[in-house]
């Protein structure tokens, strides 16, 4: 058995809005060991943003424990969360969350600067490597408004990498996508995962959790499914499958 | 987090934001730059002004018919008559405190040379005369005491009347020339003092001897002015007191009755018009203040909206691994950045308006190095601060919250 990266027990997160508390995780527990690629399913507004936040240090439970690692989260100031989440975690967004008119390589090597056991050329080298690994090498010049949506979220996915998290988290990472965009994208998660990475990914569409090995799904705060994937499909098999569209 | 790194990233993120950093810039520099103008508009009215009075002699005390009516714009003591040669003699004979005295009568005319005339003032002086006004002679020489009893037909003319009644350059030493018809010999011509602060031309003047002037050219029996010079400056203020005790018995003042003359020391007349011009200054100063005080707004809106449009990057710099210091380190060095070479430009144009007033418009200027430093500092503090407290704000926010911020 693989070790756990994840560990979440009962965990609860409310929100006061005015008089009323919203329960946006009424209590969940669970694991992820090292190498899996989990999604997380559910409706909009059943906890996936809430609960992976909390996950990726963004955001603190109300109540329950939380383990990355080892490490108990709760334990943790500030600073010690700003490291987690520059050395453990790479985060994925749904709007891509770059930095405006700065190049492709400049967002990949944003995390190293806030880590000093990096040096300048090292981090240029490491940003460039993960370009490449996401198949931007010859796009690193170019900023956000020069490339499609899919390429800016390989961007993301590069700068996600860069600093060789324990684990990469992903909220509908492929939602602003088209199916094509995403099965490549998918694709390359599973390229990434094989090499060992662990990926939690939300998502609310049902193909997308074909391509991981296990999937979790919410309602309204709890976990009402949670199995490993037997069938798992490979990504780049459906997108050569898929239509080709003449543009 | 290496300060370098911090170094870089505020950077970029100015020279990301050419506009925002020029408008922010462009309230440091016009408030910097209009502080350093104004001042040096201020201090240089003030120093000239200074200059001017005391190169009149600042040890000089002048004594006029009249009551005192203060200020510095009166007349030459107009119709009064209350000063007599008598009253001259008088303090000439008492004193104690003053070096030189001098009579005098003025009056004005033409000064004529052939097809050349020239309207001016006429000083009727005794020999005195040019050691209390401080002003020596070109050429020529002064009458004497001799000259002043016999009522001589004498001159001695300012440079701007040789100028303009010797238009040919010629030497107008023992030349004769006409004031009102009666012929005078020029016997010297006075060093030239050019124009002092109130456009006055101090070069266009006659000075004869005392005598001649009120018989001759005036035909009066009094005064209009007695002009002195204490022994000293510091003499100056008890010099005014002695010489305003020999006048009041002399006229026989009772103690209920106001002076009928009015005794003022050159210091006096420096600090009357200082606090005119000190007023200015202050008055400046309120504008330049005010313009400091729009600048600071401007600073504080655009860092202020600046940060709060920033709130996503922010919080994507958090997610990524920033510290709340790092942060904080980037919003304030950019403050720093920006606020120090704003003013910077400020300084830069401040000293360069300064020197185009002082060459174009001629108006005299000196920059007071205190007030580039106010300026450069309240600039730089207004800058840091407001570039500080909204980032300061935005780094103690959850990484979500800040995320989320539309
Ligand atoms: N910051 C917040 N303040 C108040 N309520 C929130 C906040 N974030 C999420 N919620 C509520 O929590 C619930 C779960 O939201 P979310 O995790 O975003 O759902 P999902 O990502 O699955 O669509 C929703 O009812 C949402 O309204
Ligand atoms: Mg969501």
């Amino acid at each position: 058995m693989n070790k756990d990266i994840i560990k979440i027990e009962n965990l609860k997160r409310e929100f006061t809005m005015g008089n009323e508390i919203v329960h946006a995780l009424k209590g969940i527990s669970f694991t992820i060991s090292e190498g899996e690629f989990v999604t997380i399913m559910g409706s909009s507004g059943s906890g996936k943003s809430t609960m992976l936040n909390i996950l990726g240090c963004l955001d603190q439970p109300t109540s329950g424990l939380y383990q990355i690692d080892g490490v108990s989260v709760k334990d943790l100031n500030r600073n010690q969360l700003a490291t987690i989440r520059n050395e453990k975690i790479g985060f994925i967004f749904q709007s891509y969350n770059l930095l405006a008119r700065t190049s492709a390589l400049e967002n990949v090597e944003l995390p190293l600067l806030y880590n000093s056991k990096v040096s300048t050329d090292e981090r240029k080298e490491r940003a460039f490597k993960a370009l490449e690994m996401v198949g931007l090498g010859d796009r690193m010049d170019h900023t956000p408004s020069q490339l499609s949506g899919g390429q800016q979220q390989r961007v993301a996915i590069a700068r996600s990498l860069v600093n060789n998290p324990v684990m990469i988290l992903a909220d509908e990472a492929t939602g602003n996508l088209d199916t094509r965009t995403s099965y490549e994208i998918m694709s390359l998660f599973q390229e990434l995962n094989e090499k060992g990475i662990t990926i939690t990914f939300v998502t609310h569409e049902p193909d997308i959790a074909t391509f991981s090995s296990r999937t979790i799904v919410l309602k309204d705060g709890n976990i009402i499914k949670d199995y490993l994937n037997k069938d798992i499909q490979s990504a780049a098999t459906e997108l050569a499958s898929l239509p080709v569209e003449d543009h | 987090m290496r300060l370098l790194n911090l170094f870089k990233i505020a950077f970029k993120a100015i020279v990301l934001n050419k506009i925002r950093t020029l408008l922010t810039m462009l309230g440091i520099i016009i408030g910097v730059a209009a502080v350093i103008a104004m001042l040096a508009i201020g201090e240089g009215s003030k120093q000239s002004i200074r200059s001017t009075i005391s190169s009149m002699g600042s040890n000089m005390i002048t004594i006029r018919p009249g009551e005192d009516d203060r200020g510095p714009a009166r007349g030459s003591g107009g119709d009064v008559q209350t000063l007599t040669y008598k009253d001259y003699e008088e303090i000439k004979g008492k004193t104690t405190l003053l070096n030189y005295i001098t009579p005098v009568v003025n009056g004005s005319g033409q000064v004529i040379n052939g097809a050349n005339n020239w309207p001016s003032t006429i000083f009727g002086v005794n020999p005195e005369y040019l050691d209390i006004k401080v002003v020596g002679l070109q050429s020529g020489s002064m009458f004497t005491d001799a000259e002043v009893q016999a009522a001589s037909k004498v001159v001695l003319l300012g440079q701007t009347v040789v100028d303009n009644v010797f238009p040919d350059g010629e030497d107008p030493i023992g030349k004769l020339v006409r004031f009102n018809s009666i012929p005078f010999k020029v016997i010297g011509v006075l060093e030239e003092k050019g124009e002092n602060t109130f456009g006055q031309d101090q070069d266009d003047v006659v000075i004869a001897p005392f005598s001649t002037v009120q018989k001759r050219i005036l035909a009066i029996d009094y005064l209009n002015q007695i002009m002195a010079s204490a022994t000293s400056e510091d003499d100056a203020p008890e010099a005014v007191t002695q010489v305003t005790e020999i006048l009041r018995s002399r006229h026989k003042l009772l103690d209920n009755e106001n002076d009928d003359f009015t005794v003022r020391s050159m210091e006096e007349l420096i600090s009357t018009f200082s606090s005119t011009s000190e007023m200015l200054t202050v008055l400046l100063v309120a504008v330049a203040g005010i313009s400091l005080l729009i600048g600071g707004i401007g600073i504080m809106n655009i860092m202020y909206v600046s940060v709060k449009e920033r709130t996503k990057e922010i919080g994507l710099r958090m997610a990524v691994g920033g510290k709340g210091s790092d942060i904080l380190m980037q919003f304030l060095i950019e403050a720093i950045l920006i606020s120090i070479t704003g003013g910077l430009i400020g300084v830069t144009l401040g000293l360069g308006s300064t020197i185009f007033i002082e060459k174009f418009l001629h108006w005299p200027t000196s920059v007071a190095m205190y007030s580039i430093i106010i300026s450069f500092a309240v600039c730089a503090v207004t800058g840091i601060f407001f570039g500080w407290y909204p980032a300061k704000k935005a780094a103690a926010l959850d990484p979500i919250t800040a995320l989320r911020y539309e």
